[in-house]
Order: structure tokens, then C-alpha cells, then sequence
């Protein structure tokens, strides 16, 4: 089915997360079906494809949040299923796209909510250092004594990146991070991510922005219709015709500093 | 100011009420008692002799026997009704949640009087509060499964809820006044009014036990709904047990109200109103605001009760009445202010 697997990382046998053939039946639909692939620690991972594609079921799967119909999730080695829900916390962080907070706690508060998993652990001795880190690198240091709820949009948005950070777990997963942000925010979100596979974590994007995606992973896996159609460095997956033939819509691919940037053709 | 100075300004001030609202309780009466004779009393029974103590039997026996028991009921019930309006603000992730204004009350009333009208005595004399218990757990469950939607709880369909919850116990309630005989009828408009009336030290002592370890279990569940304030996948995410919590803390809210209303009938209002000014002042986080709630709770009740029996000379208003009329202006108030704030809560 015209999949690129240029999949080196697989082969060395120390990814972090394992999908093998995962397939997801929703009332009778499948959202996802026969997805296969790895993430490795220090890879910055982004899933792309339109909507409805089964981006956030992938993630959702990958993340221990749903359990697939069919196939297996492995993390670290273990069955997902298998992991109690404190442990896992300490394995992985997820942000989800839901930013409210019933009651009118203060932003730092919130932030620190990220360090629960460790509490009464040796690792939450250092909490505040790492709240501080956390809201450092998200530009909200700030916003500190600021109640969450009188935040906006983009604001609640760095202030709920910046408490996934706190929980300082190997794999992040980010459920379209960059959603609500202006350009610079977006941009410092990635640069987040990207220093956060640096570190040696693995982390897995969700993003509709192709360009920002390109510009950003060390690999793409492109969705479509419930399936892996594509898996890959962001120069193997983005060729205008799969980019065309999977959305719909003719566009332009052009190089930046070696990534392609990906601009629809406009009458 | 900051929220830590509001804190100690917070304490100070229940501490005041609740000390003053005890002392003030014991001393007015028919009977009027000086409040040397009460401290007397009191140390007399702690084992220390006096020169304050009440010699006059009817003295002592109008403290032991009516007051302090009426005082002790109000301080358990009152903490347990705005630790359980705290737990179920916490869990429906609403600050409307309150066991009067979803049914949870009525539902806890329907069930005492049913026990009443058939005369059940399948449980001793503990019967009623087990069927009080019983009906509150059960409009809990049904307002809960009822009125959540993706993880989150709206304040229309909560309130919507809770209209049908208090409209079916009422018609059950009422159909129950229809078929029982006068001393039934008496007993279950007692129950729909709220009295501490008549408070004995058997139950006195039921009551304060299951405050206590409610109470002490929604602290040690404080943690974990701060995080639930996230939302309920945020939460999990978190590795809290999601619905473990959310089932133990219905039973606690049902066991909390249960209790009250076993003894007290409905009291309303307690666990929107406290757990509201205690958040507007020193903040969400559920732990301080639970330990602060059971006092609140307790002095509110507790002076509310003075005014019950006080404000008409000879008369013994019931507390429900009270709290109602406290409560109800207070809840124009928090809709107002947060249509103000933000159209809205959905």
C-alpha cells in the first residue's frame, strides 16, 4: 500500500514504545487498523494526517489511554495493560486538548499537580526546582500567581504543556500542542519537544500543521483513513503527490534548510 | 493580601464562632445558665472540682441532658454536611454540587420515612439511619450517572437533575404523609424540616463517628481532587484511579448527608454556602479546604441552631428553615456573580 519503512530505529531494539499491528473497532468502525511502529528514546515523533484520520486514536492507543481492539502496545518492554495507573504516570505524560480546571487554582498550583506521581518518591524531593524548570520553559513564570481559570486560551494552553513537563516521565506524549498559540508560541512549543528528545526522552506529536511538523521531527508517521500510510524522516513522507493524494488538495513543496515546507496551491 | 495570611485570618475567625457559638448555645434558654456555671459543669465532668459548678440539679441536668447534646448533634452534622458538599463539588467538578440542591437530602428523608411508615425494624433502632443512608445513596448514583457527560458535569443538567431527583422523593414523600398515621405524619415533617430537637447522646455518638471518619478520608482523598479538578483524563493520566475515587466518594457523600438527615431531617444549603466562602478565601486546594469546611460547617450549624430556638421567645424553629433562607439568596448570589464572570458555567 506505498508505505516508506525506512525503520533503522526498530532494528536496534531499544524503543520505548512498540505498536505492533493495533487496530481500534469503534461501534462497529474501524478507526484504526494494522499500525505498526516504534519510537526510540530521543526521537521526536509527530503524527500527521487529516482530520478523522485516527491521529488521536493512535495516540490514544500508544498512550495506554484506549485499549486497541487488536495488536499490542508495549512500553519499555511491558504490556501496557499490565502497568498500574501511578506507575505509568512515572513512564508517561500526556497533554490532552481538554485545558479547563474546575476551580480557580493558581497557575503554579497547577503546574505542580504534574510532580503527583512522584510524590513520597525520592525523585519529589526536588518538586519545586522542577515546577520552576517547567514554567521556565514554557514562558509562564510570570502568570506564577495568576489564577488559572482568568488565563486565556494560549496562556491555559502553556500553563497545562508546562505541567506535563513537571511529571518528568522518559515518553511525553502531545495531543496537538501548538492548537490556540500565535506563531511564537507554536514555534517555542516545538522547540520544547525538540529539546525534550534531546534530553533523551521519547516524545509523540500530534500535529496538523505540516510544515511545523517537518520542520520540527525526526520522523513522521502520516495517517490515513485508519492506516500508517507513511513512516519516515519528513523529506521521505512529504512528497506532493502523497500530500496531495491523501488531503485532496494540490499543493507546493518547497525546501528550508533541508525540510520541505508544504504550501497549498492557490488560484 | 495573600492566601496564606487569609488562612490564619480564617482559622482565628472560626475559632471565635465556633467557641462563642458553643458557649452562647449553652448559656441562652429558657433557663438562662451563666457561663461560669457551663465552664464549671464542663470540668466538674472532666473530673476537676470548682467553686462554678452548678449545684442546682435542673441546672446541671438542662446542660447535660438537653443542651450539650443538641450542641454536640449540630457541631457533627454541620461538619458533615459541608464536608460532604466539599467531596461532591470535588467530584462533579461543579461548585453547585450540594447534597440539598441535587436531591441527595430528599433522597435520604424519603428512604428514614419509609422505615417510619411501614415501621421497619429490621435493623433495630438504627433502622431509619440505614434507610436515610440508603436513599441518599441512591439519588446520589442516580443524579451522578444521570447528569455527567464526558467526564464533566454541567450546572444545567446537574440542576435539572437534581429538580427531578427532589420532585420524585417529594411525591414519595408526600404519598407517605397520605398513608401514615398522625404520629408517622409528625415524625416525617420533622424529617423534611430539620430539627436538632430532642438530640439524644446514642445518637450523638453515631453521628460524630461517622463524621470523623468521613471526614478523615475525604482529607486523606484531598490530593487527588486537586487533580481531578483537571478534568477526568488529565486526572488518569496523573495515575489517579479515577473511578475507584469517584464511587468511594459517592458512598462518602451518601454516608455524610445519610447520617444528618437520619437524626436531623433536611438541612440545607450547609454544604453549598460553607465550602463557597472558604474557597473565596484561602483558595481551592481540597485538603485545607475540607478541614476548614468541617468547621465552618460545625459553627454554622451551630449558631444557626442558637437563632432557631432563640429569635421567637418560647418557639423552636426548624434549623432547615434557616439554613434555607440563608441559602437561598446566597445561590441567586453565586449565579449572578458567575453569569457576570463568564455567561455561564457550561
Amino acid at each position: 500500500m506505498g508505505m516508506t519503512t525506512s525503520d533503522p530505529i526498530s532494528a536496534r531494539g531499544v524503543s520505548m514504545i512498540s505498536a505492533r499491528g493495533v487496530g481500534v473497532d469503534l461501534e462497529g468502525a474501524t478507526v484504526l487498523d494494522d499500525v505498526s511502529l516504534d519510537v526510540v528514546p530521543g526521537e521526536l515523533l509527530v503524527l500527521v494526517g487529516p482530520n478523522g484520520a485516527g491521529k488521536s486514536t493512535l495516540l490514544g492507543v500508544l498512550s495506554g489511554e484506549r485499549r486497541p481492539s487488536r495488536g499490542t502496545v508495549t512500553l519499555d518492554g511491558r504490556e501496557l495493560g499490565g502497568i498500574r495507573h501511578a506507575e505509568l504516570a512515572r513512564l508517561r505524560s500526556v497533554l490532552t486538548q481538554e485545558n479547563a480546571v474546575s476551580f480557580p487554582f493558581l497557575v503554579a498550583e497547577v503546574v505542580a499537580m504534574g510532580r503527583s506521581p512522584w510524590a513520597r518518591l525520592p525523585e519529589g524531593r526536588d518538586d519545586i526546582a522542577v515546577v520552576e524548570e517547567a514554567m521556565d520553559a514554557t514562558d509562564i513564570t510570570h502568570l506564577a500567581a495568576r489564577r488559572y481559570t482568568q488565563l486565556s486560551g494560549g496562556e491555559k494552553a502553556r500553563v497545562s504543556l508546562a505541567r506535563v513537563l513537571a511529571q518528568q516521565t522518559p515518553v511525553i506524549f502531545l495531543d496537538e500542542p501548538t492548537a490556540s498559540l500565535d506563531l511564537r508560541h507554536q514555534e517555542d512549543v516545538m522547540r520544547v519537544g525538540r529539546r525534550m528528545a534531546d534530553e533523551g526522552r521519547a516524545v509523540v506529536v500530534v500535529l496538523h500543521d505540516l510544515s511545523l511538523a517537518s520542520a520540527y521531527a525526526d520522523r513522521l508517521a502520516l495517517v490515513s483513513g485508519g492506516r500508517l500510510e507513511a513512516l519516515g524522516s519528513p523529506a521521505e513522507v512529504l512528497t506532493a503527490e502523497r500530500v496531495e493524494r491523501v488531503y485532496g488538495l494540490p499543493v507546493d513543496l518547497h525546501l528550508v534548510a533541508g525540510r520541505p515546507v508544504v504550501v497549498p496551491r492557490r488560484a | 493580601m495573600n492566601r496564606a495570611r487569609r488562612a490564619v485570618i480564617l482559622s482565628v475567625t472560626l475559632a471565635v464562632l465556633l467557641v462563642g457559638g458553643v458557649i452562647a448555645s449553652a448559656v441562652v434558654g429558657q433557663l438562662p445558665i451563666s457561663p461560669a456555671e457551663v465552664v464549671g459543669s464542663v470540668l466538674r465532668a472532666a473530673g476537676i472540682q470548682n467553686p462554678w459548678a452548678p449545684d442546682d440539679q435542673i441546672v446541671e441536668s438542662t446542660l447535660w441532658v438537653v443542651r450539650f447534646p443538641r450542641i454536640a448533634m449540630g457541631l457533627a452534622v454541620g461538619a458533615a454536611l459541608a464536608v460532604a458538599g466539599a467531596v461532591m463539588q470535588a467530584i462533579f467538578g461543579n461548585p453547585l454540587a450540594e447534597p440539598g440542591v441535587v436531591g441527595v437530602s430528599s433522597g435520604g428523608a424519603f428512604g428514614a420515612s419509609v422505615a417510619i411508615v411501614l415501621g421497619l425494624t429490621a435493623f433495630g433502632s438504627g433502622t431509619i439511619a440505614v434507610f436515610a443512608f440508603a436513599g441518599g445513596l441512591l439519588a446520589t448514583l442516580l443524579v451522578y450517572f444521570v447528569s455527567r457527560a464526558n467526564g464533566r458535569t454541567e450546572v444545567v443538567t446537574l440542576l435539572l437533575t437534581g429538580i427531578a431527583v427532589n420532585a420524585f422523593a417529594g411525591a414519595g414523600l408526600a404519598f407517605l404523609l397520605f398513608v401514615a398515621d398522625s404520629g408517622g405524619r409528625e415524625q416525617i415533617v420533622f424529617w423534611q424540616l430539620g430539627s436538632l430537637n430532642g438530640s439524644r447522646w446514642v445518637e450523638v455518638a453515631i453521628v460524630i463517628g461517622v463524621t470523623a471518619v468521613g471526614t478523615a478520608a475525604a482529607i486523606i482523598l484531598g490530593r487527588r481532587y486537586d487533580i481531578l479538578s483537571l478534568g477526568e483524563r488529565n486526572a488518569r493520566h496523573l495515575g489517579v484511579n479515577v473511578e475507584v475515587l469517584r464511587i468511594g466518594s459517592i458512598v462518602l457523600v451518601a454516608l455524610l448527608t445519610g447520617v444528618a438527615v437520619a437524626f436531623c431531617g433536611i438541612i440545607a444549603f450547609v454544604g453549598l454556602v460553607v465550602p463557597h466562602v472558604i474557597r473565596m478565601t484561602i483558595g481551592p486546594a481540597h485538603r485545607p479546604l475540607i478541614i476548614a469546611s468541617a468547621f465552618g460547617g460545625a459553627a454554622l450549624i451551630v449558631l444557626a441552631d442558637l437563632l432557631a430556638r432563640s429569635v421567637v421567645v418560647g418557639a423552636d424553629l426548624p434549623i432547615g428553615l434557616l439554613t434555607s433562607l440563608i441559602g437561598g439568596p446566597f445561590f441567586f448570589f453565586l449565579l449572578f456573580r458567575q453569569r457576570k464572570r463568564s455567561g455561564g458555567w457550561a
